[in-house]
């Protein structure tokens, strides 16, 4: 079993982010949608989650959570080698301990990095399988190996694949580079770096499987139940037919949860062998080496600017590492977001000796709306605008720079105005690290654009039964971002009910299809195919009803679980008793059918951040985070709030502590942990204020909603570097803005 | 050993905690005592100290009494989740950098991961199923769902445990004060802010009933 077919699907981290979104002809929607007309009474409103009980009791069942009877404990052994040949696997020791009911054999040739599958076990406990892993004896071959970039990019570098390990990726360009170099007033050149971040989600990585027969069901911690299957499917030649994939709750993903993972293929093999069901739960330290990152990027930027603002060329040429794997395509935005004639982008991926990267929120635009964003501040000091100004002066209404077809909705000028009034924008240094004594403020602030848009072909049903109960159906999965309560608050909206009325089913592939959770499409698939089914129940409804009271079904309203007649409200009948005429429960179908071509359809948001600095000992605090967001029409306010702020504490935490380091010597992750990688607690977050801009797109769906889960990642690491730019007077071009990293760069401005 | 423990929760944040653990100093004066205990009560008679012998061990969890025969290197977070499946409490770190385990013990919290089984012999425990009472959830569990402090829901049994360790020895602590009692557990979707304010509420709640 060669790893290299399993990663097949994540070969560039986020290529399938990126075929999905853009600019994709869709099925042209036969009518097209109208949603901003919809008053709703629950939608957009404060709801708080349906299941919150059950999780702050601890009764949500969790991956972790399964256990079933007989069950028996996989444990996966891992190249303690950067790169190496693998010479020989003895698995007789471990095969004969007493309790060890299954062993493989996952690797032969070469390991390309520390972490890397070599053989798994599957025992009665999870001690006896630990003890199993040491009876395994592998010899190796060590090779020399290259685990930085700096060292991967030097000549006669030892090679990650058999290729040379800088591979370009990505090319764009428009215009004339050169020209728009000539027509500016000033033109700098800046350089822009960002650490590789592990996603750390809190419940780990792992999966439990359970063969009965021909038939496998596999619980997996997963965003993304139908790949799962789908991907198992493939790796064990089984018809997809005959499994089935379960996710109820899951402990935070990110990114990492994309996709069949290898050990997922891995526990459904041991269950095989061992005849048994099997579970495995990967370590914090497995977390950290072998189930994606978030690749580093050293981002070049050359622009050039007019005396007024207007920007006349951006050149970026990107170095960007996921290990063994590509790196982060990262100038969407810089392509995208402000008007410029002349753009021109060269991508190149650099191999290292180190785990494979995978789609972390917002994957390439974290990296890229970093050093786009800065590079702004750095030009509009330079020709002393106003860095909001600028961004003004650059504003389109369409995309690819103005270029191409117009944004179906675009609230990020509003998103200007919100945020620029709530952080009071004119408090800001007029002059960079204009201010006196130790401790330094500043304002800064960043612009975001992303998909965020729904899947095509996404099903939900909406059940009714005679008892007068109702279900809504969909093989989504919920990450933590609401996506029951929304289903259930759509539900209850169309059909006059409570959202607590709703029985919400999601998280098994025996449900309607539904694509995987990521690139912020949950939201924008899922609630209007609901809305879909529910409206066909409606009018299903709205007819048995308008029978019974011998009027027209027009003349029919559904308000608090009663259909009655509009001209005389007295003349009604109830939900219940409606449900009790039904011959047998009845399901409606729902689907999002797509949105009209000829538009972009994009979200948007800025956020605007106060720091402190303290030029002493480096230390950055934010201090108050105002984040706007341009998503559409906001399904509960309640959840939206949590997933900006949410957004913004991540960004936090990367712009201020996290890094992975990997040792050069040894070729391992040295900081494996969160105690050594640093995650952002209490102590260290700023006040965030969530706003949105009130708005519905007009035709992406029925509802006008867009997605959210990435939007608040993006701009949050721009806006507090440009802070403590405006702060100290000098930009620390580099994430984690750790003490050293800001000393330096004051360093760098007493030099001049 | 309890009161030392109390005493380094009021006063060391995690981060402080951590940095002294880094510089040594309580590596060094903490840990050889605490090991001294521990193998102190696991002498047989003939004063040896046997590896693998299993004690029996009296637990009571969320006001039931169990009786349990451990291994000495069993964790009280592995006995609670996998002998007395309890999946309430999560594991996240397995190695006390998070929270993510954290239960009441004698009313303080602990990060059960660290935990010893068999330290925990004749203890109280009340992990997060044990909060409601008569079906009625802990207002700290209330203010949890009305604010939305949280999101994929895997840290939240850490932290209302926190809460509820912290809001019983405080009675209406200052936003400081939380931030401080909660910064020892992680929460990776960035809820922090909605958490304290949950905490917060509770505080009030905690204090009119």
């Amino acid at each position: 079993m060669e790893k290299k077919e399993y990663l097949a699907d994540t070969e560039d981290s986020n290529l399938l982010y990126y075929e999905e979104f853009r600019d994709k002809e869709t099925e042209e929607p036969e009518a097209a949608p109208s949603p901003e007309k919809d008053k709703f009474e629950i939608i957009g409103k404060y709801t708080p989650r349906i299941d919150g009980g059950k999780i702050v009791t601890g009764q949500a069942p969790f991956t972790h959570d399964i256990k079933l009877r007989g069950m028996l404990y996989g444990k996966i052994l891992r190249s303690p080698h950067a790169c190496a040949e693998v010479i020989s696997v003895d698995l007789s020791k471990a095969r004969s301990l007493a309790g060890v009911k299954a062993v493989l054999q996952l690797k032969k040739g070469r390991v390309k990095y520390a972490g890397e599958q070599v053989a798994a076990v599957a025992a009665v406990d999870e001690k006896t399988a630990e003890q199993a892993l040491k009876l395994i004896k592998v010899e190796y071959k060590p090779l020399p190996f290259a685990v930085t970039e700096e060292k991967a990019m030097e000549e006669g570098a030892p090679q990650v694949h058999d290729m040379p390990n800088i591979q370009k990726f990505n090319e764009y360009s428009r215009g004339d580079i050169e020209k728009g170099f000539k027509e500016a007033d000033i033109v700098i050149e800046q350089t822009y770096k960002t650490a590789v971040e592990i996603h750390h989600p809190a419940e780990t990585h792992g999966s439990v499987a359970k063969w009965e027969g021909e038939r496998l069901t596999v619980w997996d911690s997963t965003q993304a139940i139908f790949n799962v299957r789908d991907g198992l499917a493939r790796f064990l030649n089984i018809p997809a037919s005959r499994i089935k994939v379960i996710k109820q709750y899951m402990g935070g993903g990110f990114g990492s949860k994309l996709g069949v993972n290898d050990y997922t293929v891995v526990v459904a093999m041991l269950a095989k062998e061992a005849n048994k069901p099997v579970k495995i739960t990967l370590s914090r330290k497995e977390n950290s080496l072998c189930v994606g990152n978030r690749p580093s990027a050293l981002q070049t930027i050359k622009g050039g600017v007019k005396k007024d603002g207007t920007l006349t060329a951006l050149y970026l040429k990107n170095y960007t590492s996921g290990g063994i794997k590509r790196g982060d395509r990262c100038s969407e935005p810089l392509i995208d977001i402000y008007k410029c004639p002349n753009v021109k982008v060269e991508e190149l991926s650099v191999f290292t000796n180190t785990g494979a990267s995978r789609p972390t929120r917002a994957p390439g635009h974290v990296q890229g709306t970093f050093a786009l964003e800065g590079f702004l501040d750095e030009l509009a000091n330079e020709i002393g605008l106003d860095p909001l100004e600028l961004r003004k002066k650059n504003y389109t209404t369409k995309n690819l720079g103005d270029t191409e077809i117009p944004y179906s909705s675009k609230g990020l000028d509003k998103c200007y105005q919100l945020g620029a009034d709530k952080i009071g924008w004119k408090r800001r240094n007029k002059k960079p690290g204009e201010g006196n004594g130790k401790i330094r403020r500043g304002l800064g602030m960043a612009s975001q654009i992303w998909w965020g848009v729904g899947r095509p072909g996404t099903l939900a049903d909406v059940k009714l039964h005679r008892d007068g109960s109702v279900e809504a159906v969909c093989g989504t999965q919920d990450l933590g971002c609401g996506t029951r309560t929304y289903m259930a608050t759509v539900t209850a909206e169309t059909l006059g009910l409570k959202p607590k009325n709703v029985t919400v089913k999601i998280g098994s592939t025996e449900y309607p299809w539904c694509g995987s959770s990521g690139g912020s499409t949950t939201t924008p698939s899922v609630a209007p195919a609901i809305r879909n089914a529910a409206l066909k129940a409606a009018d299903y409804l709205k007819k048995l009803a308008a029978e019974k009271l011998e009027i027209s079904p027009d003349d029919i309203s559904i308000e608090k679980k009663k259909f009655f007649n509009k001209n005389n409200p007295a003349k009604s009948i109830s939900f219940k008793e409606l449900l009790g005429e039904l011959r047998r429960e009845k399901v409606f179908h729902g689907e999002y059918i797509g949105r009209p071509s000829g538009y972009a359809y994009n979200t948007f948001g800025s956020h605007f951040a106060e720091v402190e600095v303290d030029t002493e000992t480096g230390q950055v605090k934010v201090l108050k985070v105002v984040a706007v967001h341009e998503i559409g029409r906001v399904m509960n306010k309640l959840t939206a709030e949590s997933q900006v702020i949410g957004g913004v504490t991540q960004g936090v935490s990367t712009s201020l502590f996290e890094e992975r380091v990997v040792d050069e010597g040894t070729g391992n992750v040295v900081n494996p942990n969160l105690r050594d990688y640093k995650i952002a607690t209490c102590l260290d977050i700023p006040e965030i204020i969530p706003l949105f801009v009130d708005m519905v797109d007009p035709r992406i769906n029925i509802l006008g909603a867009k997605g959210l889960g990435e939007p608040p990642r993006i701009p949050i690491a721009g806006a507090i570097a440009n802070a403590v730019y405006n702060a100290i007077g000098v930009h620390v071009r580099d994430i984690p803005m750790t003490p050293d990293k800001v000393l330096q760069a004051l360093k760098r401005k007493e030099v001049g | 050993m309890e009161k030392a423990k109390k005493k380094k929760r009021k006063t060391f944040t995690r981060r402080d905690f951590l940095k002294g653990f880094g510089g040594g100093a309580i590596s060094a004066a903490v840990v050889p005592q605490l090991l001294a205990q521990d193998i102190a009560s696991l002498r047989t008679k003939e004063g040896k100290i046997p590896l693998f012998s299993k004690k029996q061990i009296i637990l009571t969890v969320n006001e039931k009494k169990f009786s349990l025969v451990v291994e000495p290197r069993e964790t009280l977070l592995h006995v609670l989740r996998e002998r007395l499946n309890l999946t309430g409490t999560k594991m996240t770190c397995n190695q006390g950098e998070c929270g993510g385990c954290t239960v009441l013990l004698d009313g303080n919290p602990v990060y059960s991961c660290l935990y010893l089984a068999i330290r925990a012999d004749g203890k109280k425990i009340t992990t997060v199923e044990g909060l409601a009472t008569d079906g009625k959830l802990h207002p700290v569990q209330q203010a949890f769902i009305e604010k939305d402090a949280y999101q994929c829901g895997y840290c939240t049994p850490g932290f209302v445990v926190s809460s509820v360790a912290l809001l019983n020895k405080n009675k209406n602590p200052t936003l400081e004060e939380i931030k401080k009692g909660l910064s020892g557990n992680l929460c990776r979707c960035g809820n922090y802010s909605k958490i304290y304010e949950a905490a917060s509420v509770a505080s009030k709640s905690m204090r009119r009933s």
